[in-house]
């Protein structure tokens, strides 16, 4: 499998807080990849970068094999145009930990607005996949209701189809069950658990469901610091964690850890 | 009270010429509002510096010795204007700087993440704003809108001094006929406010258009 994401010594600090320091990471094609960690410890950070949503400020980050937030010119590597960067995020998606849903919008006008307008899709085709992505994520009866008529975990799943409305090649999901009531976190999982085993786009989820990540995850990634502290598979990164940091974080969520 | 009602048709006639002035003046002042509020968050700073320098000339100056300027000094440049339209041109200019900051603080009002989940939707700026942040702005600009609107049909009333003939112009003139001072003002003094009751219940109409099935307030605090 090829790398679809490939971060190069990339950092980037808030004034004088470094929040990545030299990173290095690298996501094959169709990986489902958990990122866990401390808050402030960068994790959405590398999800807003790739959204284009936040600069580098040293580094370079590649996507599909063409670099995200540089590129070629006249043989020399510039800063990234809009016109690039328009491009490059064509094959991105994103979910918020807010949802931001356009609440002037029905739900549905939601996920099909985007496709008419960006995707140049007609009507007709922008509302046939619309009602597949709601039946999808289980809310065909919703779907002419407004966001702020939607329960926090009805909201999240709208967002979700319209970010698989524009067809990305990953998927970026910024702790998206944060916000929510507790009673709420499971109907948003089982959609993205359905999302991660049934197919084959890219996906990074910032997370702090524990029991999720060791479902949904090929790949773990720990963070601490700005910098990836371990990385593996999710039944080694859980059950035997070798860095101390580690076992002391997860501590915090799993009991029987050694 | 007899006599002055007598001149019924010329406060007819008034009547309809502040409604003019106030409707024309209305639209100028909306596209105004429209054009300057944009440029103020221009990313472009020329762009916003010459907003900013029609805002600030035009909300510091007064708005008769305005109207004064474009009846009676633009024509020395050879602008000639008729008293209607520099009526409308003096109104629409003053009332559209006040309007631009009332669009302007509406689009600043929309929060951040309706930006950037355009932007993770890979929405162009422009369609950003036409489709996603304008349609959230404009329902927080009506009720202000609405007071701006009725602030208008009073300062129509100075345009009577440019010669046009208005309600309060009308007024002058059966004061002069019957030499009767109470009488006239205070009738037009009922109709302008008969007119800015109208007003009122119209923008609170097209503010129920403008919100129905949204609730974008709590939406967006949620």
């Amino acid at each position: 499998m090829e790398n679809i994401i490939e971060f190069e010594n990339v950092s980037k600090s808030f004034g004088d807080l470094q929040v990545l320091k030299n990173l290095n990471l690298e996501v094959k094609d169709g990986e489902k990849l958990a990122l866990i960690g401390p808050s402030g410890s960068g994790k959405t950070t590398i999800l807003r970068i790739l959204m284009t949503l936040e600069t580098i400020d040293d580094g370079f980050v590649s996507v599909n094999d063409e670099y995200l937030w540089h590129e070629k010119s006249d043989g020399k590597i510039i800063p990234a145009s809009e016109t690039h960067l328009h491009k490059m995020r064509d094959h991105i998606g994103m979910v918020f930990q807010q949802f931001n849903l356009f609440p002037h919008l029905t739900a549905i006008e939601n996920v099909q607005q985007p496709q008419t307008l960006i995707k140049k899709k007609t009507d007709a085709e922008a509302k046939e996949k619309a009602e597949e992505l709601f039946s999808l994520v289980g809310l065909s009866d919703k779907k002419d209701q407004y966001p702020h008529q939607l329960s926090g975990g009805q909201q999240q799943r709208v967002a979700i189809a319209r970010a698989l409305a524009m067809d990305p090649k990953i998927m970026l999901f910024d702790e998206v069950t944060s916000a929510l009531d507790p009673e709420l976190v499971d109907e948003v999982l089982t959609v993205l658990r359905k999302l991660a085993s049934d197919s084959d786009t890219t996906m990074l989820t910032v997370t702090h469901e524990m029991n999720f990540a060791q479902e949904f995850a090929d790949r773990v990634l720990f963070f601490d610091g700005g910098q990836i502290v371990e990385s593996g598979k999710p039944e080694s990164i859980f059950s035997n964690p070798k860095e101390k940091r580690t076992r002391e974080f997860l501590k915090k969520f799993i009991s029987n850890i050694n | 009270m007899n006599e002055v009602i007598a001149f019924y048709p010329i406060l007819i006639k008034g009547t309809i010429t502040t409604i003019q002035l106030t409707v024309m003046g209305a639209i100028l002042a909306l596209v105004i509002s429209f054009i300057v509020g944009l440029a103020r968050i221009s990313k472009f700073r020329s762009v916003r510096v010459i907003a900013i320098i029609y805002l600030e000339f035009f909300r510091g100056s007064s708005a008769l010795v305005q109207m004064f300027f474009i009846y009676f000094v633009l024509p020395m440049w050879g602008i000639y204007f008729d008293a209607l339209t520099a009526g409308v041109v003096a109104c629409g200019l003053n009332v559209g700087a006040y309007g631009s900051e009332v669009v302007r603080g509406a689009i600043l009002a929309v929060g951040k993440e309706q930006h950037e989940a355009s932007q993770a939707l890979n929405y162009s700026v422009y369609k950003k704003y036409r489709y996603v942040i304008i349609p959230q702005a404009i329902p927080i600009m009506i009720p202000t809108f609405g007071n701006l609107l009725i602030e208008l049909l009073k300062l129509t009333a100075v345009a009577s001094l440019i010669t046009i003939s208005d309600l309060t112009f009308m007024a002058q003139i059966i004061r002069v006929q019957t030499a009767l001072t109470l009488e006239p003002f205070l009738l037009i003094l009922v109709i302008y406010f008969i007119i800015a009751s109208i007003l009122v219940k119209l923008v609170d109409l097209i503010a129920k258009k403008f919100s129905k099935g949204r609730n974008i307030m709590t939406a967006g605090d949620k």
